[in-house]
């Protein structure tokens, strides 16, 4: 079985002179997509606050092409270290959804959680989202706790051992309910 | 009250009153909140973008309406653009013109569009010049020697 990305990224960032705070926990990288300057901006100061790493692209091909896929071909894993994709979800091109859906499709990516960014509380986007294998959809404007949590889950997901956890991309009759503590809706 | 006293009431005062009066809403303060000494320029970057992109959607919303058939998707997408960026930097009344605006788009209604658009602008010119008002109380307080105050 694959191992989990967590585990090969701790292996490769002692080759990222500078990249540490503490010498135990490497940053943590992030990809956030965004086709509004100002909110990446506002992202990229969340996140770096945050102590990560960002990579801050405006579309969803840019992002594509960042991780490696280009018109399908696979590129070897060499070179990127992302732990986490932060996506808005209405861009001109490719929406969040269909990024998501590209990514969930690559067999190489597909164990890079995605998060999706809204302004619109639209139950039945947040749905196809969550089907689609997003780990959260969080409403804009994000705030702080929003990436802390971010953080403190995908640390805690890099950490978990690949075998019985991580079903709760696919099992969503399970996991997901409307009152899910990951999930930011506000109340109806 | 000395000179640094009286500019940091000045900047409160303002601050508030903004608030108050639906200018800016706590998103600001968030923005606030994320410049410190390693990012000492970080709202006025955001709001710097902000004017840009702005500038350039209202020129963009106003040639769609000089067009002789109206794109309402198009006009949809600018006004949706317009919302997130007002809404990221907290500027209250702008983003609540584009909540209008954008139900005025969805019933592709002519006269409520340009009504939106005509005070989106407005609204939009007056949130500026506040911010800038904002931005020069900052700039004339640290000049005096002093610290802009933590809200």
């Amino acid at each position: 079985m694959a191992r989990k990305g967590g585990e090969s990224i701790r292996q490769r960032s002692p080759q990222k002179v500078g990249d540490f705070d503490q010498p135990s926990s490497p940053k943590l990288h992030v990809l956030a997509v965004d086709d509004s300057h100002v909110d990446r901006k506002v992202i990229e100061r969340l996140l770096r606050i945050s102590s990560c790493r960002v990579t801050a692209v405006e579309s969803g091909s840019r992002a594509l092409q960042y991780l490696g896929l280009n018109g399908g071909e696979k590129k070897s894993s060499v070179g990127f270290d992302v732990n986490l994709i932060l996506t808005d979800y209405s861009m001109p091109g490719m929406t969040g959804y269909e990024l998501l859906k590209k990514i969930k499709e690559s067999s190489h990516l597909r164990e890079i959680p995605v998060v999706i960014m809204s302004s619109e509380n639209i139950l039945a986007r947040i749905d196809r989202c969550l089907e689609e294998g997003a780990e959260e959809f969080l409403m804009k404007p994000l705030k702080l706790s929003d990436v802390n949590r971010l953080k403190d889950y995908i640390t805690r997901e890099q950490g978990a051992e690949k075998g019985g956890r991580g079903k709760r991309k696919r099992n969503l009759q399970d996991d997901y309910t409307p009152s899910s503590p990951l999930l930011s809706l506000p109340p109806p | 009250m000395d000179l640094v006293g009286q500019l940091q009431r000045q900047f409160v005062d303002y601050t508030t009153s903004l608030t108050r009066e639906g200018f800016l809403d706590d998103q600001f303060k968030q923005l606030q909140k994320l410049q410190d000494e390693s990012n000492p320029e970080f709202v006025v970057e955001v709001v710097s973008l902000f004017f840009e992109d702005s500038e350039k959607l209202l020129n963009d919303l106003a040639s769609a309406f000089q067009q002789k058939i109206v794109d309402y998707k198009k006009v949809d997408a600018h006004v949706h653009q317009f919302k997130g960026s007002s809404s990221s930097i907290g500027a209250q009344r702008v983003k609540n013109v584009c909540v209008a605006f954008k139900t005025y788009c969805e019933a592709r209604n002519f006269e409520g569009c340009s009504i939106c658009l005509q005070s989106l602008e407005q609204e939009y010119h007056l949130v500026k010049s506040k911010l800038e008002t904002l931005f020069k109380l900052e700039q004339q307080i640290m000049a005096a020697g002093g610290s802009v105050p933590e809200l």
